[in-house]
C-alpha cells in the first residue's frame, strides 16, 4: 500500500537534491545557508517519523535560525527570456500536455484509488487519497515532460531548486502555521477568545448574535489562519447556545454560512500563508501582502452579504 | 479595565480550578499578540511563528523542552501541507522550455481576450469544478504561476503593449486572488469536502444532527454572492487597466 510516508520520502529526496544543487552553486553568496535550510528540511521528510519529537523540534528551530539570521540567497537564473520564447515556438502546444496532466491525473487518481484494491488491500491509503494522487500525478507529468523534452539528467532538480529558492522560506511557512495552530489548540486559545466575546458584547437580540457569530468566525479565522480551527470554538461558544437554542435558528443554515464567513477571514490574513503569502512569492511580487490587498474588498462585501443571508435564512421557519 | 472584567468573570466561573489557572488562560493569548506584532513589524514570519509557538506552549504550562518537542511533533504531523512542492521539478522544466511564453502567445492570438475575460473564465471553471469536488484542478504552483498569470498578462500586453511593473504585479495578484475566491466559495457545495465533514462531525458531537446534503445546499447562496461580487470587481479591473494604460501611452 502506498502511504503518506512514501510521499514524504519522495519529497525528502527532492529537498536533498535542492540542497546539493545549492551547495555546488557558486553564484549564490549565501549558498551554505540554502544548503543547510533545504538539507534539514529534507531530513524531516526522510526520517522525521522515526526521530524523537524533541530532535524534530530542534531541527525546526535550526531551520528557522538559518532562514532568519543571515537569510537565504538565490542563485543565478541561466535562461533568458529570448531563449525561452524560441523554445516555446519550437515545442508549441505540446508544452501544455505535462502541465495539464497534473490536475487531470490528480482528479482521476482521487476517484480511482478509492476503489482500487489488490487482494482486498487498497493500493493507496484511502484517507490520504488526494495528496497521494497529487504526488503520483507530478511523477507522471515529470515522466511525460522528460520523454517530450529530453532535458539533461539533472535538469528537473535544478529547475526545482530555481523555483524553490524563488519562493524561499515562505515554502515552509504554511507548515509552520499549521503547527502553531496545533499549539494554540493545546493551550486552549479558542475558549479564551469565545469567553471574551460572550462577556463584552450584549448578545440579547438575534441580529447582534448573528453579526457577532459571523464576524467572530472571520476574525478568529484571521488569527488562526484556518476556518476549521475557528468553527468549533465560535459554534460552541455562540452559535449553538444562542442562535440555535435560545433563538431557534436552523443549525444547518447557521453552520453552512458560518463556515463561509470564516472563509472571508481566510482571504484577509497572512496566517493563511499557503493561499495568500506563497502565491506572492511564486509570482515574484515585491509586496508580500499584494494578494490579500486584492481580496479584502471581496471578503468584506461577502461577509456583509453572509450576515444578511444568515439573518434572513436562519429563522425562516 | 476590560481585561480585569474578563479575569474576574472567569474566576467566578472556575471556582474549582487552582488559583492562577485563569491568568494562564489569558496568557495563552500571548502567541496571538506576538503573531500580530511580528507581522505588523515585518519581522521574518518563520521566526515570529516559532517564538509565538514556544511562548504559547510555555504559557499553557509546558516546560521548555516539552514545548520544543510539542512544536516538533506538530511540525512533523503537518508535513502533508508541503507535498504540493513536488510539482516544482516538472513545472520548472516546462517553464525553462517556454511554458509561460507559450501561454502568453496562445492568448495573444485570441483577439477577444482581455485580462478580465481570462480571469472570468478561470473563475467560472475553478468555482464549478470545485463545487463538483474537483478542488485539485487549480492551485498557485500548478496553474496560476505557469498558465493563468501569463495568460492574463499576455492579454493585457496584447491590448496595451509592454506593461509597467506595477500593472503587471496587480494583474498577477488578481490571478492568485481569483484562484482563492473561486475555490473557497465553490468547494463547500460539494458534500464530501473537509469543511462539511467537520461541521457534521462537530454538530454530531453536540447532539445536533444535520445532513451533509443540506449543508451543501445552504452554501449555494453565498457561492452566488461570491461570483457576483468578485466578477463585478474583475470588470472594474478592466476599466482601471484601460484608464491607466491608455493615459500611459498618451504620455509616451
Amino acid at each position: 500500500m502506498i502511504t503518506l510516508e512514501h510521499i514524504y520520502w519522495l519529497t525528502g529526496l527532492m529537498m536533498a537534491g535542492v540542497s546539493i544543487v545549492n551547495w555546488r552553486d557558486r553564484s549564490n553568496r549565501r549558498r551554505f545557508n540554502n544548503t543547510a535550510f533545504w538539507g534539514i528540511y529534507g531530513i524531516t521528510f526522510l526520517i522525521g517519523t522515526e526521530l524523537p519529537d524533541l530532535v524534530n523540534g530542534f531541527l525546526l528551530i535550526a531551520m528557522v535560525l538559518v532562514a532568519s539570521i543571515r537569510g537565504l540567497g538565490q542563485g543565478a537564473d541561466d535562461s533568458s527570456r529570448r531563449e525561452r520564447e524560441e523554445s516555446a515556438r519550437r515545442w508549441g502546444n505540446k508544452l501544455f500536455i505535462p502541465a495539464l496532466t497534473i490536475p487531470i491525473v490528480t482528479v482521476a487518481g482521487t476517484i480511482a484509488f478509492k476503489r482500487l484494491t489488490i487482494n482486498g488491500t487498497p493500493v493507496v491509503d484511502v484517507k490520504q487519497v488526494t495528496v497521494i494522487s497529487l504526488a503520483i500525478a507530478t511523477i507522471v507529468a515529470l515522466a511525460i515532460g522528460i520523454v517530450l523534452l529530453r532535458p539533461s539528467p539533472g535538469a528537473p532538480i535544478r529547475e526545482a531548486r530555481r523555483l524553490l529558492d524563488a519562493v524561499g522560506w515562505a515554502a515552509v511557512l504554511p507548515q509552520m502555521l499549521a503547527a502553531l495552530g496545533a499549539l494554540f489548540a493545546l493551550a486552549g486559545v479558542g475558549n479564551v477568545v469565545s469567553n471574551m466575546a460572550q462577556r463584552w458584547i450584549p448578545l440579547d437580540t438575534p441580529f447582534v448574535v448573528i453579526v457577532t457569530y459571523a464576524i467572530g468566525m472571520a476574525l478568529f479565522t484571521m488569527i488562526m489562519g484556518n476556518a476549521f480551527a475557528a468553527f468549533p470554538v465560535m459554534t460552541a461558544g455562540i452559535g449553538l447556545p444562542l442562535i440555535v437554542h435560545k433563538f431557534g435558528g436552523d443549525p444547518t443554515v447557521m453552520s453552512a454560512i458560518g463556515m463561509l464567513s470564516g472563509f472571508c477571514g481566510t482571504l484577509m490574513t497572512p496566517m493563511a500563508a499557503n493561499f495568500n503569502i506563497v502565491p506572492t512569492a511564486l509570482l515574484e511580487l515585491p509586496d508580500e501582502n499584494a494578494v490579500i490587498k486584492v481580496q479584502i474588498p471581496t471578503a468584506l462585501i461577502l461577509l456583509a452579504a453572509n450576515i444578511l443571508l444568515m439573518n434572513f435564512l436562519v429563522f425562516r421557519r | 479595565m476590560a481585561m480585569t472584567r474578563v479575569v474576574l468573570g472567569d474566576m467566578v466561573l472556575s471556582k474549582n480550578l487552582p488559583p492562577g489557572a485563569t491568568l494562564c488562560a489569558v496568557f495563552s493569548l500571548i502567541g496571538v499578540v506576538i503573531v500580530v506584532v511580528g507581522f505588523v513589524l515585518r519581522i521574518n514570519p518563520l521566526l515570529v511563528v516559532t517564538v509565538a509557538g514556544l511562548a504559547t506552549g510555555i504559557a499553557g504550562g509546558l516546560g521548555p523542552l516539552e514545548v520544543v518537542a510539542a512544536f516538533g511533533k506538530a511540525f512533523i504531523t503537518s508535513r502533508y501541507v508541503a507535498i504540493v512542492w513536488l510539482v516544482l521539478p516538472v513545472i520548472g522544466l516546462l517553464e525553462d522550455a517556454g511554458l509561460k511564453e507559450r501561454a502568453r502567445a496562445v492568448v495573444s492570438r485570441l483577439r477577444a481576450a482581455t485580462t478580465t475575460r481570462v480571469l472570468l473564465v478561470y473563475f467560472a471553471i475553478r468555482q464549478i469544478t470545485a463545487a463538483l469536488g474537483l478542488t485539485s484542478l487549480g492551485g498557485h504552483a500548478q496553474m496560476v504561476r505557469p498558465l493563468i498569470a501569463p495568460m492574463a498578462e499576455g492579454a493585457a500586453e496584447n491590448q496595451y503593449g509592454e506593461l509597467p511593473p506595477a500593472t503587471r504585479n496587480r494583474i498577477r495578484a488578481n490571478a492568485a486572488a481569483v484562484d482563492n475566491v473561486a475555490l473557497f466559495f465553490g468547494e463547500d457545495i460539494f458534500i464530501a469536502i473537509g469543511s462539511i465533514l467537520l461541521i457534521k462531525g462537530f454538530l454530531d458531537q453536540n447532539g445536533v444532527h444535520v445532513e451533509p446534503f443540506q449543508l451543501a445546499i445552504w452554501a449555494i447562496p453565498t457561492a452566488v454572492c461570491a461570483l457576483i461580487i468578485h466578477c463585478t470587481r474583475l470588470l472594474l479591473l478592466d476599466r482601471r487597466l484601460r484608464k491607466e494604460l491608455s493615459q500611459d501611452s498618451k504620455r509616451a
